[in-house]
């Protein structure tokens, strides 16, 4: 996905489980003067309050691919309205994907994989999830739906934080992180985070996988301290807790020194093949013996995408590192099987 | 990849367009653009006809039939333009976008979303749902009868009865539809880049499979015996000659270059097809020795749109980028 990106207009995907507040930031996304235009694909026509905007009305369509391989869906709306907006290309700059609250992200992730025309016209920025600061631990226990879309996540936006309390934000956000540590998370109030931190991530394209350390820390503190507080006999230590979701989890492993591609190139293709099921998305950079440049790849469950990128630098450590975030992820599988893949 | 030989490029006169072209016509005789800006242009030089047939609007599909030229927009609108740039108003779906329309002499059926409707010589509409979008429609040659291509396959509708359609069943997402001239056989693209097909009277499959690309563009030989398709690196051309139409049988291959071919048109008295390239090439080839001519040098992007006149005499092509031209043969 990283072919001539220039000029590939950028898509970006909205989810949400129901209710906790996509319309609103996308209403805040159009209405704000950024001066760009934006084509807006949408599956509940009529709630969106911009009426100068190029909103187009979609059932999500998913289907399998005939392929063999069997978590191989794709939106096969979306491969129609992306043909369909080049008709209008150079008329608007970018577009918005707003899915269902109960969408599964994946079948839009790999639309971009599969689809050649898709492809060589269009580009995906990245998965933008709005949380319900207040229902989302509820929602991550009953709602399968609800987990995928944090899982998958590049930027979570956490809305609705003058509902909560302090530490039940952080309870929250704990929670969020024990599932996907990568994201970018936001605490937010009727969606108010800056547009450039929903758009133009570019979380998909593989020279912008430069780093992915785990975020810690939320990108932005600023609702912390706001003076809603109910307290209600929660006991709260102090710190970030460390949860574990006992069926999402996110993996990472390190090899320093070389990795033999002959080795690594099976390995990824097996594991995603294998486990590619439970896998949601998987990414790395990879120091190929040998190679002056770097390897990085990505993936959406059995897809993979990957190519030599810039050179390593002289002052840089040549260390391999492999992320995989999933469910019930093996994790001395995906060690054990990384580390046999040194040089 | 040597280029042809013989050229016909010097009897090859530019057509304005100034968009990406979606569909190339002639009407009564003047060549007519469908352009992606909602723009229809009819006529040539001094005496090209601009004609707003879809104001602030997209063309998505287009169709010509006679003397007139059909569009539809994603302004929910189905139009016919004439050669004399008059514009009726068919349909409007209320910014519901014309994912597919077909026409058949004064009957034209069209589709947005799962919604199809027929309107018949004498102005009647029907409507169905399909199970799901509706990508492709085609009009059957005998009988007023409608073939819609959508997911997990194809259904055949009579507008005019009561019953159920039925339904052509095979696993996948179906674009684009056509029946043979013989109402023998019924043919989809697909999501998987594979043609499928089905022999009417007894719903029996083809599956023609190898193309590395999408297959968006098929055209019938006059004589209904050949199906030349875009999708790979030369015009893939199925023989439907014999009573199991390309099954067991390997397809012709023309015009074999190292660049994609994105539209075909087979000549509408001779085997000869045109053949249209991702790179702007456009050449004729004889289905009987393989033999080309040159119509376009390569450069501009890829050749969006090829269509024939009634008698052969002359071949429009348009590009995405916007670039068009008229082919006349010489006498």
């Amino acid at each position: 996905m990283t072919d001539a990106t220039a000029d590939k207009i950028p898509v970006t995907v909205l989810t949400g489980y129901l209710g906790a507040g996509k319309t609103t930031l996308l209403n805040r996304i159009l209405s704000e003067p950024h001066g760009r235009k934006y084509a807006v694909i949408v599956n509940e026509f009529g709630e969106i309050g911009i009426d100068n905007e190029l909103v187009v009305g979609a059932d999500e369509e998913v289907f399998e691919m005939n392929n063999g391989c069997i978590c191989c869906t794709v939106r096969g709306d979306l491969i129609r309205i992306i043909e369909g907006l080049m008709r209008r290309k150079g008329r608007f700059d970018a577009i918005i994907v707003e899915t269902t609250g109960l969408a599964d992200p994946a079948p839009v992730a790999q639309t971009f994989f599969v689809d050649e025309d898709v492809r060589e016209t269009a580009r995906l920025d990245a998965v933008v999830t709005v949380a319900d600061a207040k229902w989302l631990a509820a929602r991550l226990r009953d709602a399968p739906e609800a987990k995928n879309q944090i899982a998958f996540a590049d930027v979570i936006i956490l809305n609705k934080t003058d509902l909560v309390t302090p530490n039940e934000l952080r309870e929250v956000e704990a929670r969020i992180r024990a599932i996907n540590p990568y994201a970018r998370l936001h605490p937010a109030q009727k969606c108010n985070v800056a547009i450039n931190e929903v758009l133009e991530r570019r979380a998909f394209d593989l020279d912008r996988i430069l780093d992915i350390e785990p975020e810690f820390l939320t990108a932005d503190e600023h609702d912390h301290d706001h003076d809603h507080e109910h307290d209600h006999g929660h006991h709260h230590h102090g710190g970030l807790k460390h949860y574990h979701d006992e069926e999402m989890q996110s993996v990472s492993a390190r090899l320093e020194g070389d990795v033999d591609p002959d080795k690594f190139m099976p390995w990824i293709n097996r594991i995603t093949q294998l486990r590619g099921a439970d896998i949601l998305r998987c990414k790395g950079i990879v120091a190929f013996k040998g190679d002056p440049k770097r390897f990085v790849f990505q993936g959406v469950h059995m897809m993979l995408d990957g190519e030599p990128q810039r050179e390593w630098k002289t002052n840089e450590k040549r260390e391999s590192k492999v992320v995989f975030i999933g469910r019930n992820l093996d994790e001395d599988e995906i060690r054990t099987g990384f580390a046999a893949c040194a040089a | 990849m040597a280029e042809p030989s013989s050229s016909l490029t010097a009897h090859v006169r530019p057509l304005e367009a100034g968009a990406q072209v979606v569909r190339v016509a002639f009407l009564a005789g003047s060549p007519a653009l469908a352009l992606a800006d909602g723009i229809v242009l009819i006529g040539e030089g001094d005496a090209q006809k601009r004609v707003a047939a879809h104001p602030d609007g997209a063309i998505l599909v287009a169709r010509a039939e006679g003397s007139r030229l059909v569009t539809g927009g994603d302004d929910g609108r189905v139009v016919a333009t004439s050669a004399d740039g008059t514009v009726n108003e068919i349909a409007d779906e209320k910014g519901r976008w014309i994912d597919a329309l077909t026409t058949r002499g004064e009957a034209v059926a069209w589709a947005a979303g799962r919604n199809v409707s027929a309107r018949d010589e004498a102005g009647v509409v029907k409507t169905l749902t399909g199970p799901t979008t509706v990508r492709g429609l085609a009009f059957l040659p005998k009988g007023y009868r409608l073939a819609l291509a959508h997911y997990n396959g194809v259904s055949l509708w009579f507008p005019k009865a009561a019953a159920e359609p039925t339904g052509l069943d095979w696993k996948g997402s179906h674009l684009d539809v056509l029946a043979s001239p013989d109402g023998r056989f019924v043919v989809t693209s697909m999501q998987e880049n594979a043609l499928h097909g089905w022999r009417l009277q007894d719903s029996r499959n083809m599956r023609m499979t190898g193309y590395p690309g999408k297959t968006r563009s098929l055209s019938w030989s006059h004589d209904g015996n050949w199906l030349a398709t875009s999708g790979a690196d030369a015009c893939v051309v199925w023989p439907f000659k014999d009573k199991d139409g390309p099954m067991g049988k390997p397809p012709r291959e023309c015009g074999v270059r190292s660049s994609r071919v994105t539209q075909v048109a087979f000549h509408p008295r001779a085997l000869v097809v045109a053949i249209g390239y991702a790179d702007g090439l456009i050449l004729l080839c004889r289905l009987g020795d393989a033999a080309e001519i040159l119509v376009r040098a390569p450069g501009d992007g890829a050749v969006s749109a090829l269509s024939w006149d009634a008698n052969g005499s002359r071949l429009a092509f348009g590009l995405d980028a916007g670039v068009a031209g008229v082919l006349t043969l010489p006498a």
